[in-house]
Parts: structure tokens; sequence; C-alpha cells
């Protein structure tokens, strides 16, 4: 039974049949020597393009078929039976099943707060919702391995429901532009009542819409991560990002902040990262600072909330971040 | 009539712009077709998933690309 699991594991999940066979197209087929590093970084660029393609693709079709039961309407609604940190907590968990990009975080925080949900639950939504969704756990396990993947959920999950809840804590609704209490309620929706077939069909055109938004990013992060894997010394990164540097969290976090990037884009740099001798909480710290917050989201919630709410907001999120890179790395010893 | 498409210019905004502008052809009325692509305008309408669809002011969809038949049905509803 552990056979077959890590069989299934390694073949479906890390899919070792592509990389011996881009190892053999590359050394067989272009007589490349396979311990040259323009070979290895051409792997790492062929394998890791094609198993995140198709992963994203899988994934992104399976979550979005769960996700048409959820659309956002219905989870307002299901957010505003309940109260207190259960309400938290399901934010946390609704918004595992969205891939929402930071785009649609706008919509759905004046959709939300004009309807009277409380910005804690609102926040919860909000911190879960990039973060940490299904399609990223996979990838997690993928590319390390289930303990990884399965505490980064948690440690996401316990931000998301610990920003939101000290964010509502600390009475912040005068921070919130005037125009969102007042905007109307529209309630024109299914209900996630839908046929089987329009549920495909909006599986179908999910994945064609995020591939289509996020396949630079991936070539790019795929790209960069090649060039670390290959070029850049280890001694470079040990002195920088290296796990006996105090700092090294706290510049992965700062770094990766304002940049703006999809989670599967960031995947293949945290992975070339941690190949190099990077600490597994560092390179987590990178991978959640890039996707949880950035500049264009933040240009954007500030159009709908004041200048005070956002900072506590941006300094929630980073010191939350910062927490969890110095506990990944401290318990490294358990997680690989 | 009025209609405005509320979505920031994605592929199915434009997919219902066109089954809008075909249903008002084949219902014979005449309509003017407005794009509101900011979302905080869109927002404004109480829309949280795109495309929406907006007649004279009211949000009759959201959330899903109608065919030009859906359409038709609530323009001479209206």
């Amino acid at each position: 039974m552990g056979e077959l699991f890590t069989w299934l594991n390694d073949q479906l999940l890390r899919m070792q049949w592509l990389s011996d066979f881009v190892t053999w197209v590359l050394a067989d087929g272009f007589g490349l020597d396979m311990t040259s590093r323009v070979a290895g970084s051409v792997h790492f660029f062929i394998y890791d393009v094609i198993k995140i393609f198709i992963l994203l693709s899988v994934l992104i079709f399976s979550i979005s078929y769960v996700q048409s039961y959820f659309p956002p309407e219905r989870t307002r609604r299901i957010l505003g039976q309940r109260q207190g940190l259960g309400a938290n907590t399901l934010a946390a968990l609704l918004g595992t099943l969205t891939p929402f990009c930071s785009c649609s975080s706008i919509p759905l925080f004046i959709g939300f707060t004009s309807a009277g949900l409380p910005l804690s639950v609102t926040f919860s939504f909000l911190i879960s919702s990039p973060l940490v969704d299904l399609a990223s756990v996979i990838l997690l396990a993928s590319i390390f391995n289930w303990t990884i993947a399965l505490s980064y959920v948690v440690v996401g999950l316990i931000l998301a429901v610990f920003g939101g809840t000290l964010i509502g804590y600390l009475r912040l609704e005068k921070q919130v532009e005037g125009f969102v209490f007042q905007s109307p309620v529209s309630d024109h929706d299914n209900d996630g009542q839908i046929s089987r077939r329009e549920r495909l069909a909006y599986a179908r055109d999910q994945v064609s819409d995020i591939v289509h938004r996020v396949w630079l990013y991936v070539l790019v992060g795929v790209g960069i991560g090649a060039a670390i894997h290959n070029w850049i010394p280890e001694s470079f990164i040990a002195a920088t990002l290296g796990q006996d540097r105090w700092w090294s969290v706290f510049v992965a976090t700062i770094a990766g902040v304002p940049m703006y990037a999809d989670i599967f884009g960031t995947l293949p740099i945290a992975e070339a990262l941690v190949q190099k001798g990077v600490g597994v909480g560092t390179a987590l710290a990178f991978m959640m600072s890039v996707t949880a917050l950035s500049l264009p989201s933040m240009i954007m919630l500030k159009r709908v909330v004041k200048l005070p709410l956002l900072a506590i907001f941006i300094g929630i999120v980073t010191v939350g971040i910062i927490v969890i890179g110095y506990l990944f790395n401290s318990a490294t010893h358990l997680l690989i | 009539m009025h209609i405005k498409i509320l979505g920031s210019g994605c592929q199915k905004c434009l997919a219902l712009a066109d089954n809008a502008r075909a249903a008002a052809k084949a219902a014979g009325i005449d309509v003017e077709i407005e794009k509101v692509t900011d979302v905080v305008a869109i927002a404004g309408y109480g829309v949280m998933s795109t495309p929406g669809l907006v007649i004279d002011e009211k949000v009759v969809s959201s959330g899903r690309v109608l065919t030009a038949a859906e359409v038709e049905a609530l323009l001479t509803r209206v």
C-alpha cells in the first residue's frame, strides 16, 4: 500500500516519467551532456513548464467544478449566517475554494461589506483566497512533499483566521470608504444550482481563463528558477538567504510584498531556492508574500479602504508571514 | 434602451456584449450598449461576479454569459 502510494505520488504528482523523458530527449535526441549546466537549465525549464501546465489544467478544472457550487453570492449568504470565530474559519475555508486573483478582491470586498458582513470575516476571506487554494497545495506536494503542503494549508488558514479576527477586534469600520456601505446588494445568481453541463462548461472556461492569465508568470517563474538552479553560485545564495542567516526570512518576505505574481509562477522559484540550500520557511515566506500581497492589489484596495486600515492589513499579513517563515525554518527537520 | 455590460474587458464580457447586440437586433429594439470596466463602478452595482448585464440601470444578470435568446427575453419583458 505504502509502495503503491509512493509510486502514484512519484509518477502522477512529481511526474518522474516526464523528467526521465525530457532527459532522454535531451541526451539521446540532442546529444547534450546532462551533467552540463546548460542541459541542467534546459531540463529544469522544459520539465517544470510541462509539469506545471498539466497539473494546473487538471487542478483548475476539478476545483472550478467544486467552486461552481459556491458563487460569491452564496458564499456571502453562508457567511452571513454565522458569527465569531466560526465565521472567520468558514471564510478562510471558503477562500481556499476560490482561485481568485487579487483583481476580483475589490468587487468581493464591496459586495461582502455592503451586505453587512463584518470586516473580520471579509478579511479572513481576502487573506485566504489568494494564499491558499487547492491547486497550490497539490503543486506544493508535487514539488516538495505532502508534509510541507499540508503544513502550508494549516498555517495559511491560521493566518487568515487570525488576521481577520484581529482586524475585526480593532473596530476599523470607519476606515472603510463610505460609498462601500451604500453600495446596493444585488442577488442575481443561481445559488449554485446549475446543471452538470453548465458546471463542466464553467470549469473548462476557468481553465482557459486562468491559463491565459498565468502562463507568462509561469514561464518567467520557471525561467528564474532554472537560472537559480544552475547559474547562481550556491555560496552566494547561502550567504544571502541561507538557513543560518537570521535575516533570510525577513529579506525574502519584504522582497516579495510588492511583487505581483501568481502562486504558480512563484513555486518554481521556491523550488530552485530550496535545492540551493535556502530554508523551506524562507522559500515559503517569499511565496506567501508574493501571492498574498502585491502593489497592484494594494492600489486597488486603497480605493475602498483608508490608509490606516490598508497599513494594518499589510502589517498583519507581513508579520504573520515572517513568523510562519521562521517557524518552518526551525521545524525543517520535521518537514523534509 | 440603455444596456451596460459590466466586466473588466474579459472574453466573456465581449461575448455578452455581442449577444446583447444580437438580441436587440432580433427584438427590433433600439439600444445603446455601454461597457463598464472600472471595478469600483462594477461593484457599485452590487455585482461580484462578472460579466454583469444592466438594462436601464437595473442589474438583470451576473456571473454568466447569457445567450442572445435570454437577453431578448429580458429586453422584451421590461
